[in-house]
């Protein structure tokens, strides 16, 4: 039994659930106590002792169905299957009388493997399955891609081998026989074929969906399909909580160990100085202030939509954020995102400043004009754009007198360094002017960034 | 009378919560029965109003001990909630005995005599004393074992789970200048949250974790059964249906089992022997703690009147 509940372990594990050795030792320990006897009471126990939170315990909620609505391995039964070669239609009297209208005919001379089919004994058959997915360690299948190969050193492990004989020397002696053990086989194949799927399903639905996700985190976001937009947009929910987990914490907070001297002996001028009262110093934090200006032209457009995502998503974490799109002229676009959901928020930000040639100078000249005070010594402000201005006058001092306003001026680019200043790219000029320029092409990069700038305010 | 001989069984937890109007899902009743075997704190989360402290009110209740409780806030420390030196009496004792340290210290010839003879006194201000025991370290002194609430550990400092979890794991507190104390009986543990943030692993490690959603139709009812007798049978099972009803919605707040149990408080004040349309419009504000929510509702109303009311026909 402990070997059962070390495999639940490792599929749990496999779920997404992180079992920790402790937490193990604890479920067996609480096991111990409840027993086996009862399903749900076990399933219970198992939600209360290993899984932490309540997607967890989703997960281990289907991985525990999943897990006990398969054939345990008998180990007696295997030991029998491989002993009594021959003698098993003798063991099997019941299953016997279903085959042997053909099975009779030439039990002899056919392998075990072919025995077991012909007599259709289905309770032998996926006991033997179960044997030999343990002989493969099937338990270790992670990715989609190793399915083949469980499937063969299953089939290897049956004896498929011998089979494969004797259908080849059956179409000879007994063409009828041979076909049958055809379709058996067939049929064997879709079988094994299932078991290595729900295995997949059972131990490696994680390590799945830990690759997808990496191989998207670092895919350029300006050229991922439009399938892979949900996904995406999962990905960025995810990195928003992670941000918000590892920032969100108090802004006051008592600072044991330093006293205000000032404050204490105001406090205590009642009592003649002695100091029945204190008072300890307070650190006072600033949540993060930001003003992000998003370039919505072509190439640019689809990391503003995921960069805004971002930083809109980040409410626990910032205290004020306001975001501007331009294209050709510059608007402010913060109540369109906090009241639509992101897919509409994007359309009708496209719709109203989307698809211009991009002018820089001009959209800079917009937001001198209009929102030049929102800019505190407090505020970060975020340039997401390529620099691309069509030749247009670039307006760099706008931006430089933005930098001079602000706490931290940011340029993202999803370019890369290499094409910066090639070409229309203003790049060089603006750089001048900005505390931090960094290449923000994927999921990954955006995420650093983001962390970065929130960093500095902790 | 204290019981501190584990129960023995879950169906024993079961009837025993039961006993005091707590009526526990099997699930509840399990982790309960759980903490108790393998010493464990359960850490419960869920919604507002589901019955996460009456779940530790109950238990109290229920084996007859103590409930300690520790509300916690955001800047809560260990000054709050595990001990503190008592500062004032520390100092007014000085004052008081300035002349007696006069009389202690005149025998002495020399500087040095005087220290020497100070310090014969030892650590008289910094003794048992003059601790001023906090929740935690007052769970731990309970010769008869105890509840411990903490209540909302999501809206303390993520500092304070560190400075839990000796007392999770082990039962027992350092203060540096005493020593370590431990549990004269290791109390009953329950750590409540409201998921607004997400707890340390570590604390999570150490504890059971328990989830209560809102809870099924029948065991709803029976715990409004439970709460408030006054109530026709045709009445609760049409109210809780409603309820159900109205948890199907995109409200900003779902109305609870505290809220179910208030609005069935308030049809037997007046005396309603059925739901009816205008009942539930004067006393929506019960159920519904948002004016938007109101709004959302208010027009589903009869709908879901009617579709309560059929439910109760047929089981």
């Amino acid at each position: 039994m402990r070997e059962n509940l070390h495999r639940f372990f490792r599929a749990a594990r496999g779920a997404g659930v992180r079992v920790s050795p402790a937490e193990s030792i604890d479920a067996m320990r609480a096991v111990a106590q409840v027993g086996f006897n009862d399903r749900d009471i076990l399933r219970d126990t198992f939600l209360l002792t290993l899984a932490k939170t309540q997607d967890e315990k989703r997960a281990l909620g289907e991985c525990f169905d999943l897990f006990f609505s398969q054939p345990e391995p008998q180990q007696e039964n295997a030991e029998q299957n491989k002993t009594d070669d021959n003698s098993e239609s003798g063991a099997n009297p019941s299953a016997d009388e279903h085959g042997d209208t053909a099975g009779g005919a030439a039990d002899a001379d056919v392998g075990p493997l072919a025995q077991m089919l012909l007599s259709q004994d289905r309770s032998a058959i996926s006991t033997a399955i179960a044997n030999a997915s343990g002989a493969a360690s099937l338990p270790d299948i992670r990715y989609f891609t190793q399915r083949g190969i469980f499937q063969t050193r299953i089939l290897d492990a049956m004896g498929i081998q011998r089979l494969r004989d004797d259908i080849d020397e059956q179409t000879t002696r007994n063409p009828a026989l041979a076909e049958r053990l055809q379709e058996a086989l067939n049929g064997l194949r879709g079988t094994v074929r299932d078991a290595v799927s729900q295995a997949l399903l059972l131990y490696g639905r994680e390590e799945a969906e830990n690759l997808r996700n990496e191989i998207l985190r670092n895919a350029p976001l300006a050229r991922i399909e439009p399938r892979q937009v949900e996904q995406m947009r999962t990905l960025i929910r995810q990195i928003a909580r992670r941000l918000r987990e590892r920032y969100s914490k108090p802004r006051k907070r008592q600072r044991r160990g330093h006293l205000d001297v000032r404050r204490t002996l105001r406090r205590n001028a009642a009592w003649g100085g002695v100091p029945f009262l204190t008072a300890w110093k307070r650190k006072h934090r600033d949540r993060p202030k930001i003003v992000a200006l998003c370039d919505v032209s072509g190439s640019v457009a689809r990391v503003s939509d995921f960069f805004l995502l971002l930083i809109h998503s980040l409410h626990e974490v910032v205290d004020d954020v306001r975001s501007f799109a331009f294209s050709g002229h510059l608007i402010e676009v913060s109540d369109i995102l906090e009241s639509n959901s992101p897919e509409e928020a994007m359309k009708e930000i496209m719709s109203k400043v989307g698809f211009g040639s991009s002018d820089y100078g001009n959209s800079f000249a917009d937001f001198e004009d209009n929102w030049m005070s929102a800019i505190t010594p407090q505020t970060t402000v975020i340039v997401l754009g390529d620099a691309r201005s069509n030749n247009l006058d670039p307006r760099a001092d706008i931006l430089r007198r933005i930098g001079e306003r602000s706490k931290r001026l940011v340029w993202l680019n999803p370019e890369g360094r290499m094409v910066w200043g090639f070409g229309d790219s203003e790049m060089p000029r603006y750089a001048t002017f900005c505390t931090v320029v960094r290449q923000c092409a994927t999921a990954q990069q955006l995420e650093r960034a983001v962390s970065d700038i929130v960093a500095t305010y902790q | 009378m204290a019981d501190t001989r584990p129960t023995a069984s879950i169906e024993a937890v079961e009837s025993g919560l039961a006993a005091q109007g707590y009526i526990a899902s099997r699930q509840i009743a399990t982790a309960v029965y759980l903490s108790q075997q393998i010493e464990k704190p359960i850490l419960v989360e869920g919604p507002a109003g589901v019955g996460k402290t009456e779940l530790a009110k109950a238990i109290a209740a229920w084996r007859g001990m103590k409930m300690i409780r520790l509300q916690c806030y955001e800047g809560l420390d260990e000054a709050k909630a595990l001990y503190e030196w008592k500062y004032a009496k520390q100092l007014l004792y000085t004052q008081i005995l300035k002349d007696k340290l006069g009389e202690v210290l005149g025998g002495a010839q020399s500087l040095a005599a005087a220290l020497d003879q100070l310090h014969t006194f030892g650590d008289v201000f910094f003794s048992k004393e003059f601790v001023e025991p906090r929740p935690l370290l007052q769970a731990l002194e309970q010769p008869a074992g105890c509840v411990l609430l903490i209540d909302e550990i999501d809206k303390s400092d993520a500092e304070f789970e560190s400075l839990l979890l000796e007392i999770l794991s082990d039962f027992q507190v350092t203060i540096p200048e005493l020593g370590t104390v431990s549990a004269v009986a290791p109390p009953t543990v329950i750590l409540t949250s409201n998921s607004e943030r997400d707890l340390g692993d570590a604390l999570k490690r150490r504890c059971l974790h328990l989830h209560i959603g809102f809870p099924e139709q029948k065991l709803e009812e029976r715990i409004v059964e439970s709460r408030v007798p006054g109530i026709s049978q045709t009445l609760r099972k049409q109210m809780v249906g409603f309820i159900h009803e109205i948890r199907s919605l995109d409200l900003k707040k779902l109305p609870s089992v505290s809220e179910a149990i208030d609005w069935a408080r308030v049809l037997v004040l007046l005396q309603a022997g059925e739901l009816d349309t205008e009942i539930v419009k004067d006393t929506l504000n019960v159920l519904l703690k948002y004016e938007a929510d109101i709004e959302a509702a208010t027009p589903q109303i009869s709908s879901f009147i009617a579709k309560a009311s059929r439910q109760g026909v047929f089981s």
